[in-house]
Formats: C-alpha cells, sequence, structure tokens
C-alpha cells in the first residue's frame, strides 16, 4: 500500500482535509515521540498553517502534487529556516538556520508538511543514535534495542507510522543501517545526485542526504523530488532529477545479481535471511551469483581516517563566535573557543576530531590520510570490476540485529565493526538502497542492493519487485 | 610505536579542545586504540596508486562574477553569541 498516493486521492476527493491530516498526526506523534525519543523539536505550528495552504489549493481547484499534506520528518542536521536546527550537540542548542538547504525548499514547494526535527547522532557521528546529545532514539520493534544511526530518529519515527516519510543524512551508513534496524526503505543515492547545500557537514566528500519511508513506492516518489543539479553545491552532478515512477514495476528477468562473499561475515539468522531473500530473486526471473570486492576488509580504517579528517575540519567553524553556545568565563578568544568547544562537544565528536587533526597534522599526513585516499581508489576499482558483470549487488546492512542498548557504547571499535557493510558504498560514491528482507525474534533485518553511479531507479525497480515479493513492509511494530 | 600524552597535548591544541588531565590520559589511550585499528592499511601496498579524494569527476566549478542577494546581516547576527554594531564580538584577541 502507498501511503502517499493513498493520502493524495483522500485530499483531492476532500475525504479529508491537510488540516485534519496535519493535527491527527501531530496528535499521535506527540504521544508516540515521546516514547521513542524521535524528535527533537516538534512544529505543530507550522504544520497547521503550511496544511491550511494546501487546503486553500484545493478549495480553490489548484491542482496538488503528490507530497502536498503529507507529514514529514526531517534529521535535525538538515537546515530549516528558523527552526532551531542542533545536529544533535549542546553546541548548537539555540541555531536558527537564516536559510533552508535545497531539499527542504524542494519538500516544501512539493507541498509537504514539516512535523519536526528527528533525533540523531551528534553530528551524525554514530551508530546507534545513544550519541544524541539529548535524549536517546528506541526501537519500536523492541524498546530496549537501539534503531542504528545515526539517522535514528528519523528511521525509528518512520516505523512507528508518525511520519509518512523522513529524510536522513548517510556519510557511512547513516540511512540504510538504522532503515534496517527498524523496517524501513532508505535510499543512500550516489553521491552529487542530491544537493548537499544546508546540510550541515560531517564528511563533505561521503556525506548525501536519503530518504526513508514504509514501502519502495514512498521512497521513490520523495527521492524523485529532493535529487537534481543544485548550483548551490559545488559537488552536485549535472544529472536531473529521478522519474522512478516511469520505471517501477518493470520486469526483472535476467537482471545479474552479484553477491560479495566478504559481506556476508554476521549473524547466522541475518545471513540466512539474506540467503532466503537471494533465492526470492532468482524465483523472480534474477542471475545470482557469488562475487569478490577483495579490498572490502580495508575499508573501515580507511572511512575512518577520511571521515574523522573531514569531521576536525569541518567542525572547526563551531567555535562560540558566529552560531550557537559559547563559554562565557573566558578572557581570550582563544581560551573562549577552546573551552566552549570542551564543553559543549559530546564524547564522539571530540574523538573524531582528535583523530582527524592526528592524521592531518604535519608528519602523519602521507601514512594517514593519503593512505587511506589511495585504499579508497583500491576499492572504487572493486567495484567497477564488479559493475562490469553485474546490474547490482546484494549485501546485508549489518552483521548483526539490531543490538541492546548501552551493549557497544562504550567500545569505539566495537561500534566502528558494526558499519562494516556500509562505509564502503560512501567511500566510493554509489547508490545503495536498504529494505526489509525478513524478521528474526520479531525484529527487522535489512538489505541493501548497490548500484552504479545514478542507478537509483533501477534499485527503486529491484527493491520495489522484492517488496512485492512479500508483506515485510506492511507488519507494523506492536508497540507496548 | 603509539601517542604519547604530550602529542594527545598538541593535538587537543592544534583542534581547539581544552581538555582536563583526565581527559587528555583517556584520549592517549583511545587514540592509541583507533590508531592500531587503521594501522591494518599498512598491509596493502599502495606504491603507484593515485588517490581519490573525490568520486565525482567534477572540477573547478565556476560561476559569472554577478553580485547575488546575500543573507540578510541582522538575520546572520541573530545568531552571534555576542555582537556590536554589524560586528561579531568575542574576548580580546591580545
Amino acid at each position: 500500500m502507498v501511503k502517499i498516493r493513498e493520502i493524495h486521492k483522500q485530499l483531492i476527493n476532500r475525504e479529508i482535509s491537510a488540516v485534519e491530516l496535519a493535527k491527527e498526526y501531530l496528535a499521535r506523534l506527540e504521544i508516540s515521540s515521546s516514547k521513542f525519543g524521535t524528535y527533537l523539536s516538534i512544529t505543530g505550528e507550522k504544520a497547521i498553517e503550511d496544511a491550511q495552504v494546501i487546503d486553500e489549493k484545493i478549495a480553490s481547484g489548484e491542482e496538488i502534487g503528490l507530497l502536498a499534506g503529507i507529514p514529514m520528518g526531517i534529521k535535525d542536521n538538515i537546515s530549516t529556516k528558523g527552526i532551531v536546527t542542533t545536529c544533535g550537540s549542546k553546541i548548537l542548542e539555540n541555531y536558527k538556520p537564516v536559510f533552508n538547504a535545497t531539499v527542504v525548499d524542494k519538500l516544501y514547494n512539493a507541498g509537504g508538511i514539516i512535523l519536526g526535527k528527528c533525533n540523531m547522532d551528534e553530528f551524525a557521528m554514530g551508530s546507534s543514535s545513544e550519541n544524541s546529545a539529548y535524549k536517546l532514539v528506541r526501537n519500536p520493534w523492541d524498546l530496549d534495542r537501539v534503531p542504528g544511526g545515526s539517522s535514528g530518529g528519523s528511521a525509528a519515527s518512520v516505523a512507528a507510522e508518525e511520519v509518512v516519510f523522513s529524510l536522513g543524512s548517510d556519510t557511512g551508513g547513516s540511512v540504510r543501517q538504522p532503515a534496517g534496524f527498524c523496517g524501513v526503505v532508505g535510499m543512500k543515492p550516489t553521491y552529487g545526485r542530491v544537493s548537499r547545500y544546508g546540510l550541515i557537514a560531517y564528511a563533505s566528500s561521503l556525506d548525501q542526504i536519503g530518504p526513508m519511508a514504509k514501502n519502495v513506492e514512498d521512497c521513490a516518489i520523495v527521492h524523485d523530488v529532493i535529487s537534481g543539479y543544485d548550483k548551490m553545491d559545488s559537488t552536485s552532478a549535472n544529472m536531473p532529477s529521478t522519474k522512478t515512477l516511469d520505471i517501477i514495476g518493470k520486469d526483472i528477468k535476467g537482471l545479474r545479481i552479484g553477491v560479495p562473499k566478504e559481506y556476508f561475515g554476521g549473524d547466522e539468522k541475518v545471513l540466512n535471511t539474506l540467503k532466503k531473500a537471494l533465492a526470492k530473486f532468482e524465483e523472480l526471473g534474477a542471475i545470482v551469483e557469488e562475487t569478490t570486492l577483495p579490498h572490502t576488509e580495508y575499508a573501515l580504517p580507511a572511512y575512518y581516517i577520511i571521515a574523522s579528517a573531514e569531521a576536525s575540519s569541518n567542525l572547526a567553524r563551531f567555535d562560540g563566535v558566529r552560531y550557537g553556545v559559547r563559554d562565557w568565563d573566558q578572557k581570550d578568544v582563544t581560551d573562549m573557543m577552546s573551552a566552549t568547544r570542551d564543553k559543549f562537544f559530546g564524547k564522539e565528536v571530540k574523538k573524531r576530531i582528535m583523530i582527524g587533526t592526528y592524521a592531518l597534522s604535519a608528519g602523519y599526513y602521507d601514512a594517514y590520510y593519503l593512505k587511506a585516499l589511495k585504499v579508497r581508489t583500491l576499492l572504487k576499482r572493486d567495484f567497477d570490476e564488479a559493475f562490469k558483470r553485474y546490474d547490482v549487488l546484494i549485501t546485508p546492512i549489518a552483521p548483526t540485529l539490531p543490538f541492546k542498548i548501552g551493549e557497544n557504547i562504550k567500545d569505539s571499535i566495537t561500534m566502528y565493526l558494526g558499519d562494516i557493510c556500509t562505509v564502503t558504498i560512501n567511500l566510493v560514491g554509489i547508490p545503495g538502497i536498504a529494505i526489509p528482507c525478513g524478521f528474526v525474534d520479531g525484529l527487522p533485518v535489512g538489505m541493501q542492493i548497490l548500484g552504479k553511479p545514478f542507478s537509483e531507479e533501477l534499485l527503486f525497480n529491484v527493491a520495489h519487485k522484492f517488496e512485492q515479493s512479500n508483506d515485510f513492509h506492511l507488519r507494523k511494530p506492536e508497540v507496548k | 610505536m603509539g601517542i604519547t600524552i604530550n602529542d594527545v597535548k598538541h593535538v587537543a591544541i592544534l583542534s581547539r579542545l581544552g581538555l582536563n588531565d583526565e581527559e587528555l590520559q583517556k584520549y592517549e589511550e583511545e587514540l592509541n586504540d583507533v590508531l592500531n585499528f587503521m594501522e591494518k592499511l599498512n598491509e596493502l601496498d599502495t606504491q603507484g596508486v593515485e588517490p581519490t579524494s573525490h568520486v565525482l569527476d567534477i572540477h573547478n566549478v565556476f560561476r559569472t562574477d554577478i553580485i547575488e542577494k546575500s543573507l540578510d546581516l541582522e538575520d546572520v547576527l541573530a545568531n552571534a553569541p555576542d555582537r556590536e554594531d554589524d560586528y561579531f564580538k568575542v574576548p580580546s584577541i591580545l
């Protein structure tokens, strides 16, 4: 069931008004988000005002787009003019952007109704949403487990049906991994496909904004709206927006699927679920073969060097001068900056700034940063080779089921290892979609489908074909 | 091998992080752990491999040098912790 189309029909048939819909969703979100910790701010007043505009358009007979009146959540590192945007950090506790991110403008123009800003790991650094400086997010399928991260609020909110869709951002898996842990669909587009203008940067050469929804078609509708060239982002690819709806539903007979063996080293239950999904693809007429991406084991260390290096540079702007908060006890400007940053950045953020600064500092640049960039080239070659033979690659999203809150937070390396299946995709810049492929012990298991650069439409179609063969996207968490 | 407490102090200064002694010690341990983990890359021979700093084939994006509307000064300064007239205000530099 495609939620966006269903609501659209109800709106134009005047079975419900956009204001009624917004009120209904807001009422549910208020209660639900206090249980799951999904939101850092709720924008009820704006939602009602925006919904009124949609109702006026409908009343005057004006044609409205598919996203008009649809309730959405936006990750709190995506700039929303006049709405506090904290990045999950104390250092931006009071920061109100003076402009909208391009994706936000596009969604507003399409009539999307913002209900609030989604909770996240501070500055998107984390894989469990436990690094939010404000509160943790809980997995709607099991309140004792993490929703994944860093876009944990965005994913859990969609899973709990607080909103119809949300935006997250993905630097090393931050859309796909929480989508997998929460049993929803999430797309990490090709680097450059969706404008990063207004996304508060973590690692600029890896970051991409991506949509999340309960099913593939809803996710695709949002992707079609937010993708496309933007002159405000100098790394924006000169490509048109995706037009997924034109191809969704096409046959996948003869589709060549590569299964890289290096990605199949996790929890047996997760792997068995994946294997069943691959068998389903064969039933649907695809050709499934094992393949190899030989440099996979080097991706994680390369990722953490590159991401930390870029973060140390990007986060230099938070110095208590132009925005955010300041430590007022210092008499000297350098002391003020150092004290502000020490006091208002969280532990993981400080650690990555330290690692990145060290990796870029005189004498170590070649050994760490340059080395990592060369490994990135080797990783890219692995994928270039694989895509000569395969249309798409399929892998798990994470080696484990959603883990317990507190289980990994004390041990950075264990936490980092959980990102083994996702980080490479950012290093090589290709698109990847996460979709639910089964359940184990009542918890969702996700898989990711990877494609060549700018193959988002194909990925949506392949994901859609699989989705239509099962009922995983129709299941709902039983909120206890 | 490994990072000493003095290295950590130096990196903390470069990072503009005013860490206390306890934090410095903790970071010494944690940074060593993470850097050990990163040593894995040395197993690979990367001689002659070009670095990839960016995956897209985009270079030098230019636009015509026309003055466009900037952000409103009052809006921007509204986010500043401290200001004087049209300036950001900070504690003394010298």
